[in-house]
C-alpha cells in the first residue's frame, strides 16, 4: 500500500484484500493541512449516507484536516474523497453569518431579535387567521437527530400541522416506504458487515461507487481477496460497480418493476424458492406467484430492451446465491413505480429465504446523512418512532410523551409529503414555508414552477442555511447556520449505525446551530403543554437527545441503551440499542419478522399502483400474525414516454465529488475542481447516429424547460441522455435562475410527478430533445473520467487529478497489514450482539 | 336481452364511461400532479375493462358498441354523475370530482357484484372469471378516490 495518493484521481485508495467471513482490515485514511494538532473531536460524514466515521483535527481554534476511525465498525478507517476535503467548505468566504430580512425587495443584513421576531409575528398572525394548515416545515437529511425531534414536536404539537417534511422525500421516501409495505414498519433489514458474508451481491440503481465510496472499498476489498462474491448490477449507466459485474442489465429507465417480474418469474418458474421460509414468515406468496406467472423473461425485453438471456442469467446469479444481499437507491427510488420495484427487491429477498442471516439481506439505501433520523423522528411524512397516525394508541403514547392532549397531534390523515406542501403553498394555502438546511430552488423538478412558488408575494418563506443558496437569495427571512463541526449531535446512518458527532470549531459569526434556532423559536411562541409548562422542556443537545430516547422507548428505533458516553468510547453503534441489546443490534428479523403486526405495524400499507390506503381492517385480515408482505405490482407505462419531438430519454443523477446541490462540494477546491461545470452524457452509439461527439455545446430539453453544457461521450445505453443533478446558479451571474447562458440545474427539464405510494419525486423518466448549438471547440466535457462519466474513448479527456493538494496519507493496520491475504479464515468479527 | 346481457351492457357502458370521466378529470386537473397521474393509470383498467366485456358479449352474440358515446353525451353523462353527488356550494372542484369519480367506480362495482352473482347461480365461469378479473381493479378506484379525498379535503376545506 502507498503511503500518500491522489484521492481525487485515485478515490477508492488501495486494496486490503479479505476473504469471505473475515474482519474488512483497517486502512486509515488521514488528510492534514499545515502542521500540528492541538485535539482530535470525534465526527461522522456528512456528505453521504454511509456514516463514516472521523476525527477532526483543530489547531488554534480551525478545523485543519480529518482522519478516519480505524476502530469504528462502518469505515474501519476509510474516508472518501468528500470527507477528506469537504471539511473545507465550513471556512468558505461566502458563510452566512448575520440573519438576513427582506426590505423593500432586498435582503439586508439584521439581527437575531428582529429575525426572530418577524417569523414568530407571522406564525401567529396565521395561526389566528388561518389555522395550522397555512404553515409548513421543509427540512433536510443534513440536520442532527437532535434538532428533527426538537423540530418534530414544534410543528405537529407547537403549531399543530401536518405539513413537515425533508428533503428525504427526495432521497429515502421509498426505501422507508418499501420497508414499510413488506415489513410493516420502517428499519434497515441487513448490515454493511454482510458484504463481508455474502456471496452474491445485487445492485438495482445503486452507483455505490459513487454515492457511497467506502462501502464500495468493502466491496473492492471482498472482489480482491480469496472467494469473491458475484456481482449483479442493474443500472443504465456503465458505472464501476457495472464494470466489475459478472451480470450488467441497463434497462431502458422506467421500467424497473417489468425487470424485477421477470426475474421473480424466472425464480418461481426454476423453484428457486425457499417454501419453508415462505411459510413461516410471509403472507401472499400465491397473489405474488400469480402477478409474475406471465412476466416472461421475452415479454420483459421488450419493455426493459435488456436482452432475454442476460434476464435468465440475472436470475441464474439470484437463484444460486447461497448468501444474497441485495442494495437498492435512486435509480430505483426516483424512477416510474418506484415502491412497486423496490418491495419487488424485498420480495426476491423473501422467497429466497435470504434474511437475518450473515450474507443475507436487504439494503434500502438512503441518500443523504441523517436520512435516517428524519424518518425515526418524524420529522418526514411520519410520526416520531415509527408510530402508526391511524392507530390511535400510537397517538396516545406521544400525547402522553409531550403532555398534550391527542387532538393536539394532528392525525385525520397522513402527514405531508414535501410536493403536496409545495402545491399547497402553489394554490395558496400554506402561506409560511420554513425550510431548513436545503436547496429546493435547485433539487425539486421543475425548477421554473418551484422559483415561481418561493418568490409568491403570499408565501412568507423562512430559510436556514450555511450559504447565499438559489432558494436563501429567493427568502424573506434568512437565517444563518452552524453546521457540522460547530455543533454537537447524533445521527444514524443507512445501516442503523448511530455516531456522536461533536462541536470542534465555534460557528462564524452570528450564526447558531439549526438546535439553538428552533429551541429559541420554540421559547418565542410559548408552545405550553397540558399543565402549562413548556412544551419543549430542553435546552440543549443532551436534553433533546433524552426527550427522544423516551420517544424511541419500545420501538424499533429503541435509543434507550445509548449515551454520549458510550458513543465517544465505542463509536458507531446500531439500533435498536436497549437493555436487551446492550451493544446494539447488527441485523433486524433474525428470527422472523417482529414490527407488522396490527397493533405495532408503522403502517396498514398502500395500493402499489394507486397508493391507496389498506385500511385497518382489511390489514387485520390480510396480516393477522404480523408477517411479511409479498406483493406483487404491475408493470405501468411510463408517465412520460419519448415522442418524435422528445425522442430520447432522460435521467439525472450524482457524481462522486459532489453532494446534493453543490452548497459544500462546490466550495471544496479539490471537488469543484474534479467536477467544475455541467455537463450532457450520451452514449457512443447514439452519438454517432446523431453526427455528435465528446465537448459539443449541446442543449437538453424537454416539455419543462432546458439546460446548455458540453457533451460527454460515454457507454451509456443508446436513447438515453444523462444530466447530473448537482449543478445550480449560486456560482453564476443568474444567482437563483438561467441567466443569458440558458439553464445549468437539471432539474429545469424534469417533471412533476411522484411516486403515488412514497410520494417521491421521479428523477429518472423524462423525454427529451437534444440540439447541437455549436462543435467541440477541442475541449471536452468538464465531467470526471473516474466513475460512470468516464469517456468511451480514453483518449477524449484527460484523466481527473487532484494534483498535490489532492494527496491524502493511507495506511494499513500495523498488526493486521502482514497477515492479510494470506491468513486463514478467521471467525466473523465480533460486532454487534444480534 | 336477457338481464344478465343487460348487466353486460349497462357495465360496458359504465366502464367506458369511467374511463372517459378519468382522463376528462386528469386533463382537467393536470396541476394536481399526484391525481392527474394516477387517474391516467387507473383509467387504462376501465378501458381494459371494457374491452373484455365485450368480447365475451361478442361471444352470446351481444354487440357492444367499442366507443358509444359522441363527446356531447359524455360531457351529459358525467354532469349526471357529478349532480348524483351531494354538491354544497363552494366546495372545490377537485373534491367535487374526486366525489362523482367514487360514485362512478361504486356503480360499476355493484354492476360487477351483480354479474359475480349472476355468474355464480348460471354457473357461468366466463362470466365469473370475467368479473373475478375485473371488480378488485374497480374496488381499487374506489379506495384510491376515497383515499385522497381524505388526504385532500381537510386542507382544500378549511386551510383554502
Amino acid at each position: 500500500m502507498r503511503d500518500r495518493i491522489d484521492r481525487i484521481a485515485e478515490p477508492w485508495g488501495d486494496r486490503t484484500p479479505y476473504g469471505p467471513g473475515q474482519p474488512w482490515p483497517v486502512r486509515q485514511d488521514t488528510h492534514l493541512t499545515g502542521t500540528g494538532v492541538d485535539r482530535w473531536v470525534p465526527a461522522a460524514s456528512l456528505l453521504h449516507s454511509n456514516g463514516d466515521a472521523m476525527d477532526v483535527a483543530v489547531r488554534d481554534g480551525r478545523i485543519v484536516g480529518v482522519r478516519g476511525r480505524a476502530d469504528d465498525r462502518v469505515n474501519r478507517g476509510r474516508l472518501g474523497p468528500k470527507d477528506l476535503f469537504g471539511w473545507q467548505a465550513n471556512h468558505a468566504a461566502d458563510r452566512l453569518t448575520t440573519p438576513l430580512v427582506r426590505r423593500g425587495g432586498r435582503l439586508e443584513e439584521s439581527d437575531w431579535d428582529t429575525a426572530m421576531g418577524l417569523v414568530v409575528d407571522r406564525t401567529e398572525q396565521l395561526l389566528d387567521a388561518h389555522g395550522p394548515g397555512s404553515i409548513g416545515f421543509y427540512t433536510s437529511g443534513q440536520l442532527f437527530l437532535e434538532e428533527y425531534y426538537t423540530l418534530a414536536v414544534i410543528a405537529r404539537a407547537g403549531i399543530g400541522t401536518n405539513h413537515l417534511d425533508g428533503n428525504t422525500r427526495l432521497c429515502t421516501a421509498t426505501a422507508a416506504e418499501a420497508l414499510k409495505e413488506t415489513f410493516g414498519c420502517d428499519g434497515q433489514p441487513a448490515s454493511y458487515t454482510d458484504v463481508d458474508h455474502c456471496d452474491t451481491l445485487a445492485l438495482y440503481g445503486h452507483n455505490m461507487a459513487e454515492t457511497q465510496p467506502v462501502l464500495w472499498m468493502r466491496v473492492l476489498d471482498r472482489l480482491a481477496g480469496p472467494e469473491p462474491p458475484r456481482l449483479l448490477c442493474v443500472d443504465p449507466r456503465p458505472t464501476p460497480v457495472a464494470a466489475r459485474a459478472e451480470v450488467h442489465l441497463a434497462p431502458r429507465t422506467g421500467t424497473n418493476v417489468a425487470l424485477l417480474n421477470a426475474l421473480l418469474h424466472e425464480l418461481v418458474r426454476t423453484d428457486r424458492i425457499d417454501h419453508a421460509y415462505v411459510d413461516a414468515h410471509t403472507v401472499g406468496y400465491e397473489e405474488l406467484a400469480a402477478g409474475v406467472a406471465t412476466c416472461t423473461p421475452e415479454w420483459a425485453a421488450r419493455i426493459c430492451d435488456v436482452p432475454a438471456r442476460e434476464i435468465r442469467r440475472a436470475a441464474e446469479l439470484l437463484g444460486g446465491a447461497r448468501k444474497l444481499l441485495s442494495t437498492v437507491l435512486q435509480g430505483v427510488y426516483q424512477s416510474h413505480q418506484a415502491t412497486a420495484a423496490a418491495v419487488q427487491v424485498n420480495n426476491i429477498q423473501l422467497v429466497r429465504g435470504m434474511l437475518g442471516r450473515p450474507g443475507c439481506g436487504v439494503l434500502q439505501m438512503n441518500g443523504q446523512p441523517t436520512a435516517e433520523n428524519t424518518r425515526e423522528c418524524g420529522a418526514d411524512g411520519d410520526l416520531p418512532g415509527f408510530r402508526n397516525w391511524e392507530n390511535a394508541a400510537h397517538v396516545a403514547e406521544l400525547a402522553e410523551l409531550w403532555n398534550v392532549e391527542p387532538e393536539r397531534i394532528p392525525h385525520h390523515g397522513p402527514p405531508t409529503p414535501a410536493m403536496q406542501i409545495f402545491r399547497y403553498a402553489e394554490q395558496g394555502s400554506v402561506k409560511l414555508l420554513w425550510i431548513s438546511g436545503t436547496n429546493p430552488a435547485v433539487s425539486l423538478p421543475e425548477l421554473a414552477r418551484i422559483r415561481e412558488i418561493l418568490r409568491a408575494e403570499g408565501l412568507f418563506t423562512v430559510v436556514q442555511d450555511l450559504y447565499p443558496t438559489e432558494t436563501a437569495l429567493l427568502a424573506d427571512v434568512v437565517l444563518p447556520a452552524a453546521t457540522w463541526g460547530e455543533k454537537t449531535g447524533t445521527f444514524t446512518n443507512a445501516d442503523r449505525t448511530v455516531h456522536l458527532c461533536e462541536q470542534a470549531v465555534q460557528p462564524p459569526g452570528q450564526a447558531r446551530s439549526d438546535l439553538a434556532i428552533l429551541l429559541d423559536y420554540a421559547l418565542r411562541m410559548d408552545f405550553r403543554d397540558r399543565d402549562g409548562a413548556p412544551l419543549i422542556g430542553w435546552h440543549d443537545a443532551p436534553g433533546a437527545f433524552a426527550a427522544w430516547q423516551r420517544c424511541s422507548a419500545g420501538r424499533p428505533c429503541d435509543y434507550t441503551g445509548l449515551s454520549y458516553a458510550l458513543l465517544r468510547e465505542r463509536g458507531g453503534v446500531q439500533w435498536p440499542c436497549d437493555a436487551e441489546h446492550p451493544d446494539g443490534t447488527e441485523r433486524l428479523y433474525t428470527d422472523g419478522i417482529s414490527w407488522a403486526a396490527p397493533d405495532t405495524c408503522e403502517t396498514y400499507g398502500r395500493d402499489l399502483v394507486t397508493g391507496a390506503a389498506v385500511s385497518e381492517t382489511e390489514y387485520r385480515a390480510l396480516n393477522p400474525d404480523g408477517r411479511a408482505v409479498l406483493k406483487a405490482a404491475e408493470h405501468l407505462p411510463l408517465h412520460e414516454d419519448v415522442s418524435p419531438e422528445y425522442p430520447l430519454q432522460l435521467t439525472t443523477g450524482r457524481t462522486l465529488y459532489h453532494f446534493h446541490t453543490r452548497t459544500k462540494t462546490g466550495r471544496t477546491p479539490q471537488l469543484a475542481a474534479a467536477a467544475p461545470e455541467m455537463w450532457v452524457e450520451i452514449g457512443a452509439g447514439e452519438a454517432h447516429r446523431r453526427g455528435l461527439g465528446e465537448g459539443d455545446l449541446v442543449e437538453v430539453a424537454t416539455a419543462r424547460g432546458a439546460v446548455r453544457a458540453r457533451l460527454r461521450v460515454t457507454a451509456l445505453r443508446d436513447g438515453l441522455l444523462f444530466l447530473p443533478f448537482h449543478y445550480g446558479y449560486w456560482d453564476t451571474p443568474g444567482r437563483t435562475g438561467p441567466g443569458p447562458d440558458g439553464g445549468r440545474a437539471a432539474n429545469e427539464t424534469t417533471p412533476t410527478d411522484w411516486d403515488p405510494v412514497s410520494k417521491q419525486p421521479l428523477y429518472k423518466t423524462a423525454a427529451a430533445r437534444l440540439t447541437r448549438l455549436a462543435p467541440a471547440d477541442g475541449t471536452p466535457a468538464p465531467a470526471p473520467t473516474t466513475g460512470a462519466a468516464a469517456p468511451a474513448d480514453p483518449a477524449a479527456a484527460p484523466p481527473t487529478t487532484g494534483g498535490p493538494d489532492a494527496f491524502a496519507d493511507q495506511r494499513p493496520a500495523r498488526q493486521e497489514a502482514a497477515s492479510v491475504p494470506a491468513s486463514p479464515p478467521a471467525p466473523p468479527a465480533p460486532e454487534a450482539t444480534p | 336481452m336477457n338481464p344478465v346481457e343487460a348487466v353486460l351492457r349497462t357495465l360496458h357502458e359504465g366502464e367506458l364511461a369511467l374511463h372517459d370521466d378519468l382522463l376528462a378529470a386528469a386533463e382537467e386537473h393536470a396541476a394536481e400532479h399526484e391525481f392527474h397521474h394516477v387517474a391516467t393509470d387507473t383509467a387504462r383498467w376501465s378501458a381494459e375493462h371494457a374491452r373484455l366485456i365485450a368480447a365475451t358479449a361478442a361471444d352470446r352474440g351481444l354487440h357492444l358498441p367499442a366507443a358509444p358515446d359522441s363527446p356531447a353525451l359524455t360531457r351529459l353523462r358525467r354532469k349526471a354523475a357529478r349532480d348524483l353527488a351531494p354538491r354544497p356550494d363552494g366546495l372545490p372542484d377537485l373534491l367535487e370530482t374526486l366525489a362523482a369519480l367514487h360514485l362512478a367506480a361504486v356503480r360499476n362495482s355493484l354492476h360487477w357484484e351483480m354479474l359475480a352473482q349472476a355468474a355464480q347461480a348460471g354457473r357461468d365461469g366466463e362470466l365469473l372469471a370475467l368479473a373475478s378479473r375485473c371488480h378488485p381493479q374497480t374496488l381499487r378506484q374506489m379506495r384510491w378516490t376515497n383515499t385522497l379525498t381524505k388526504t385532500l379535503a381537510p386542507q382544500l376545506l378549511t386551510a383554502s
